[in-house]
């Protein structure tokens, strides 16, 4: 198995009362509720919360990126992705990840890329993402070419790590004269790229076609065994067998001393939800052009107020389905077997606290996860045979059928 | 292009960025005195999307190569064109490629210019029911006109014509940064028509059509939004057949 960290870097210090007041706290809440003092203090906490992750047995760290928005401070995974290049030894830096369509210069991408991949030594993976619909706004980038841009910036930056330059890039949404930079990832053929998504199938229908390790985010149960029925067909029709090592997970976990404090500070997972603070308006989340055309019904009802959120569920619900997990080391364990034993992840990824969960219970509780539960998933992991892309050597995608390794190892 | 209605002269009608309502009073009253055209916009309303095309431009051009095809349209000169804010965009890039392609020229509540002072109206951040009431001075003629609750099919509709305009007018949003500079060589008589009450484009791009195109003026419409042709439909029909039949 591969069992990651995670944190949404979220920034609560703000007067939770002007986002009820505002009615949103994404895109159009005014940043003059920003406050930089604080910004400054969490941001260096959660460098500590990597570095301690790493310290307790993490095998990897998982970082991502949203726009206008305090649920989640990070507005560019590759300045993590950077630091912690530098001041970890030995944990996997798996950016789920940059968003693709945002870049207008995706070469510009692929060698940040590249620098974190060799500053790290080899410890790149490198997720690729649509973006949320609201990061589309924020950035100014046209919502109707999404999945287009998407796609392009990703073969851009493919080729642009494993064919030799200079060479000329003429597509639809990007123009290159000369494609030729100096720096390129340490890893051969090219760093692992992992996908993570949550509700569009023509994501998971790529990750496949690619043979690319798709990362269900917090998806229930139901829904993520419904994501690998999907999957497995595509990869069977591509002409490979999926299984654990192309199946990824995040979970909400949230443990604690205490049964009680672990379920208090569950609760904060739906801060960033948006049950305390109200988030997103839904037409900034979902801009015309920017979701599934198979979704259009749900997403204009949404839009509207017909429709409660389609990613949205009750804290209970979550819970029961298990989106949520919270408790001592103890009673997690046998939930996340259940979640092992039905969905057959082999990459895990915690996402350990949220919202106003403070900063001692944050490190307490990578303190248990490293020394209590990831031990018990590591015997499970071997007893269900899930084993993950690193150890079962899988190929980097369909296109580069060889595992990646550090040149010159 | 079908024909809408009507046998008088022919006159060529290009809807806003929401579409068309079905049977539109303005098409119905234009139709007392015109031949009317009234296509729905390539990846509007049900028509085929032209994956294609990237600008208001392109979506000119296309037009100009309908009217090209069509006895009744093809003479220059015999053509009353009207463009219904999104589409008086439209109707302007066409006047510019062809300065003396029309009969007359008629721009109501158009988009295409920037606004100096204030914006036009950002739909991306409105929902769709928000964004087309925000055209209307009396939101009981939106009711009249769509239903206090528009059906989610009108809904769907309004997301698809929203996706097509984000395609080809997303950034700059809703304006053409060269187009003043190429509006001074349009010699057709031009009538900009403004609700008093628009509040998706602001009246100063009106009166900068008015001063950029060589042969325009401006006329007020009380009591209307930026969807005149919705509020003020007989006014507005009365209002373009004066106009046209001035000598």
């Amino acid at each position: 198995m591969h069992l990651m960290y995670f944190t949404e870097q979220p920034m609560s210090a703000y007067p939770a009362q002007a986002g009820l007041d505002f009615g949103a706290t994404a895109l159009m809440f005014s940043n003059k509720y920003f406050d930089p003092v604080a910004g400054s203090r969490l941001y260096n906490e959660y460098l500590e919360h990597y570095r301690l992750a790493e310290e307790v047995g993490f095998d990897g760290i998982m970082l991502n990126e949203h726009h206008n928005a305090p649920f989640c401070m990070q507005a560019k995974c590759n300045v993590f992705a950077s630091i912690l290049a530098a001041t970890t030894t030995r944990v996997k830096l798996v950016l789920l990840g940059n968003p693709l369509p945002l870049a207008d210069n995706p070469v510009r991408l692929a060698e940040e890329l590249a620098m974190i991949d060799m500053i790290s030594r080899g410890r790149l993976v490198s997720g690729f993402v649509r973006g949320g619909g609201q990061e589309q706004l924020a950035t100014g980038v046209n919502p109707a070419y999404n999945r287009e841009r998407f796609e392009e910036a990703h073969e851009l930056i493919v080729k642009t790590w494993t064919e030799q330059g200079p060479f000329r890039w003429e597509g639809t949404h990007y123009q290159h004269r000369v494609v030729n930079p100096w720096a390129l990832p340490l890893q051969k053929p090219h760093p692992r790229v992992w996908i993570p998504g949550v509700l569009s199938k023509e994501t998971i229908v790529w990750a496949a076609k690619k043979r690319y390790p798709y990362i269900a985010l917090s998806t229930a149960i139901d829904a993520t065994k419904k994501i690998w029925e999907l999957y497995d067909r595509v990869a069977a029709e591509t002409g490979y067998q999926g299984g654990p090592e192309y199946r990824g997970y995040l979970q909400r976990c949230h443990v604690a001393e205490t049964e009680e404090k672990a379920m208090e500070n569950a609760r904060q997972f739906m801060w960033m939800q948006g049950e305390f603070t109200g988030l997103a308006h839904p037409v900034w989340s979902s801009p015309s052009g920017y979701f599934s055309p198979a979704m259009r019904t749900a997403f204009v009802e949404f839009a509207v107020g017909r429709r409660s959120n389609p990613r949205g569920a009750a804290f209970e619900d979550q819970i029961r389905d298990q989106q949520i997990i919270a408790g001592t080391p103890k009673t997690v364990i046998p939930k996340l077997r259940r979640l092992l034993e039905e969905t057959r992840p082999s990459i895990l990824g915690f996402w350990a606290s949220d919202g106003f969960v403070s900063n001692a219970d944050t490190q307490t509780c990578i303190r248990l996860l490293g020394q209590e539960v990831l031990p018990a998933l590591r015997d499970m992991g071997k007893e269900l045979g899930l084993w993950s892309p690193f150890e079962a050597n899988a190929p980097v995608s369909l296109a580069q059928p060889e595992p990646a390794r550090p040149a010159g190892t | 292009m079908n024909r809408y209605g009507g046998d008088g002269p022919p006159a060529l009608v290009l809807h806003h960025d929401i579409g068309a309502p079905e049977r539109p009073a303005f098409y119905d009253a234009l139709a007392r005195h015109f031949t009317v055209f009234a296509p729905a916009h390539p990846g509007y309303d049900g028509s085929p999307r032209p994956h294609w095309m990237r600008s208001v431009r392109d979506m000119a051009v296309v037009y100009q190569g309908l009217l090209a095809q069509q006895p009744a349209t093809r003479e220059p000169g015999t053509v009353t064109l009207i463009g219904l804010g999104f589409g008086g965009w439209i109707a302007a890039e066409m006047a510019t490629m062809a300065p003396r392609a029309f009969r007359r020229l008629v721009l109501v509540g158009a988009m295409g210019l920037k606004p100096e002072r204030g914006e036009i109206v950002d739909q991306a951040l409105l929902s769709y029911i928000d964004y087309v009431r925000r055209g209307f001075a009396d939101q009981t003629v939106f009711d009249r006109v769509f239903g206090p609750e528009p059906p989610t099919s009108r809904l769907e509709q309004w997301d698809l014509n929203r996706e097509m305009t984000f395609r080809i007018a997303w950034k700059p949003y809703m304006y053409n940064p060269t187009l003043p500079h190429l509006l001074g060589a349009v010699a057709t008589p031009t009538l900009i028509v403004w609700g008093a009450g628009d509040h998706i484009v602001p009246r100063e791009c009106g009166e900068r059509y008015a001063k950029s195109l060589a042969n325009a003026r401006l006329q007020i419409v009380d009591d209307a939004g930026h969807f005149v042709d919705m509020e003020k439909p007989d006014e507005l029909a009365s209002v373009v057949w004066h106009f046209v039949s001035e000598v």
